[in-house]
């Protein structure tokens, strides 16, 4: 216990430490002008950040399953679908892309909806096992993804391009009011999933020892898988997909903390993801010199990492 | 008190359990026997609320379990599944206090850990309560969820198959334990069991399932027989008494 309150300490104080590095470095001439950017970037990176840590992590302890992420769902192909519709028949010139609020608030609803009708009529605990409802979405995030691959050979090749920049995460440039608007709905998300936080402990025992200790399951499970869908719904609208980071952050933090409590790890694995983006986007920004972007770079680590969960779980398993 | 009424489960068209209606007798060790198949654990999965029934219905003190708040009902009933599989590393005490979740909500109180002390005690693992379960035996496992379920403190405790894996030792150990909790503490313990002798010597009460009916139901002395077994188990089973104790011998019957 309070081994890992010092490891969550020395996490917080690297993340400030990274995010001081970023705010200040090399910062020459218009600190007015670069300073405040460089801080939106900032916010952005830590509400994206302890969304997708929070989301993986008790996706994770329902489906009881470290491998997975809630993109398993088809909720950021779900993003790609909305964004391709929207280029191919309004185009890149149209109030849907032009106006970012219209945008935001397209993508976030459409996904939320999305998540909503696929649990409705997937989600019959008693009936079907949580696997087949993951299997169904993953079923539905191929053909939708095919469907997006499909329209997109069809878009102008300048259009695909400015497309594509929708569909690689960034964080280079946010409306600051989306950020705000993001926050809040975040920040609501947070309050309901820290009042649920001890029975999601008792989830982690399975379904029949939950039931037993008093947890109404069925509730629960659907709650949870609503909450983490706004989660990855709004980060994805606000930064674009990346969700897969989730993945590698829960793994670092159920592999760093040694606990069963989902308080410490949601706040490790969102203290290591806003390490992991802060850190990422300054080797982009000052390194690479904004010639790569920072999903790239996540993708290629977090590539790696799973890889090598996949082979220690196979061999833990055999 | 609890009170099965008319209760059918089919899986497909197939009926597991079969229009069953069984009382509960409190204060009493209740076994669930029967050969493979029979609907035992089905049966006990419904009790719990873990399945819910196709029709029929249970009754806790007089009110259908699925109208009972879940918390509510943790407080007065609990169950334990023969297969315990935890993906996360815990240690035999953390474990055990989730046993105090229903009254505590996951902030231990002092209360809850004089229950928690208590059924550690009773189960025999004050020197491997801080051990992580994944260091355990299969044996020593079990015998931490059970204490899990003592310390959850319920009127009703449901148990199933709790002696898999359990070597014999063990297995007596337990089933002393389940004794001393109706006997002294006033518990009503209900129990799928395998082995027809643990039935014999230990429980009150035998409801016997085949083909997912009652083929049987009464205080143990008018079950273990040799012609209410035939009717169970299709097999002609001497009975024996030794050191007060009525004993199956099936081992070379047919």
């Amino acid at each position: 216990m309070r081994s890992n309150t010092k490891k969550l300490i020395i996490l917080a104080v690297i993340a400030i430490i990274s995010i001081l590095l970023y705010a200040f470095y090399d910062i020459k001439g218009g600190f007015d002008y670069a300073f405040p950017r460089r801080m939106m970037r900032v916010g952005a990176m830590v509400v994206t950040g302890f969304a997708i840590a929070y989301s993986t992590v008790v996706f994770q302890t329902i489906t009881r399953n470290r491998i997975l992420t809630p993109s398993i769902m088809g909720i950021d192909s779900m993003y790609e679908v909305v964004q391709t519709l929207i280029f191919f028949f309004a185009g890149s010139l149209s109030v849907w892309v032009v106006n970012q609020y219209l945008n935001f608030a397209t993508s976030i609803v459409v996904m939320v909806l999305f998540a909503l009708l696929l649990y409705r009529f997937l989600f019959r605990a008693d009936k079907y096992p949580i696997y087949l409802m993951l299997l169904i979405g993953m079923i539905i995030g191929t053909l939708l993804g095919s469907l997006v691959t499909f329209l997109q050979v069809l878009i102008d090749p300048i259009e695909f391009l400015s497309l594509q920049n929708r569909l690689f995460a960034s964080f280079t440039n946010i409306k600051v009011e989306l950020l705000y608007i993001s926050m809040g709905i975040i920040i609501i998300a947070f309050i309901y999933g820290y009042r649920i936080m001890s029975q999601l402990d008792v989830m982690s025992l399975g379904r029949e020892n939950a039931i037993n200790l008093g947890i109404n399951y069925d509730r629960l499970v659907m709650n949870i898988l609503v909450l983490s869908s706004v989660l990855i719904a709004t980060s994805t609208a606000l930064v674009g997909p990346i969700t897969f980071f989730g993945l590698i952050v829960a793994n670092l933090s159920y592999q760093f903390l040694v606990t069963y409590k989902h308080s410490i790890h949601i706040l490790g694995a969102g203290l290591i993801s806003v390490i992991a983006l802060v850190g990422g986007q300054f080797v982009v920004e000052h390194i690479f010199e904004m010639k790569t972007t920072l999903s790239v770079i996540i993708n290629f680590i977090g590539g790696i990492y799973f890889i090598y969960l996949l082979l220690k779980e196979s061999r833990a398993a055999g | 008190m609890i009170e099965i009424k008319e209760l059918t489960k089919r899986f497909g068209s197939k009926p597991v359990v079969n229009n069953v209606s069984v009382k509960i007798q409190p204060r009493a060790i209740t076994s669930f026997i029967g050969p493979n198949g029979a609907g035992k654990s089905t049966l006990l999965s419904m009790v719990s609320r873990l399945l819910d029934a196709d029709t029929g219905e249970v009754l806790l003190d007089e009110s259908n379990v699925k109208k009972w708040k879940s918390d509510q009902f943790a407080k007065r009933v609990s169950i334990l599944k023969q297969s315990n599989y935890l993906n996360v590393r815990l240690t035999v005490r953390e474990l055990i206090s989730f046993g105090r979740y229903p009254y505590s909500k996951g902030r231990l109180t002092d209360e809850d850990e004089q229950f928690i002390d208590q059924a550690i005690d009773y189960m025999n693992l004050g020197d491997m309560q801080d051990k992580f379960l994944d260091e355990l035996s299969g044996g020593q496992k079990q015998r931490a969820f059970i204490a899990m379920v003592i310390a959850q403190d319920t009127d009703y405790i449901l148990l199933d198959e709790p002696l898999n894996n359990l070597d014999m030792k063990h297995s007596v150990q337990i089933m002393k334990i389940l004794r001393k909790l109706v006997d002294e503490l006033g518990k009503t313990v209900v129990i799928v069991l395998h082995d027809i002798n643990f039935a014999s010597v230990y429980s009150d009460y035998i409801v016997a399932l085949k083909n997912g009916s009652v083929v049987k139901s009464g205080p143990t002395v008018e079950i273990i027989n040799r012609d209410a077994l035939r009717e169970i188990y299709d097999m002609d089973i001497p009975v024996q008494e030794q050191n007060g104790c009525r004993i199956c011998v099936y081992f070379n019957s047919y």
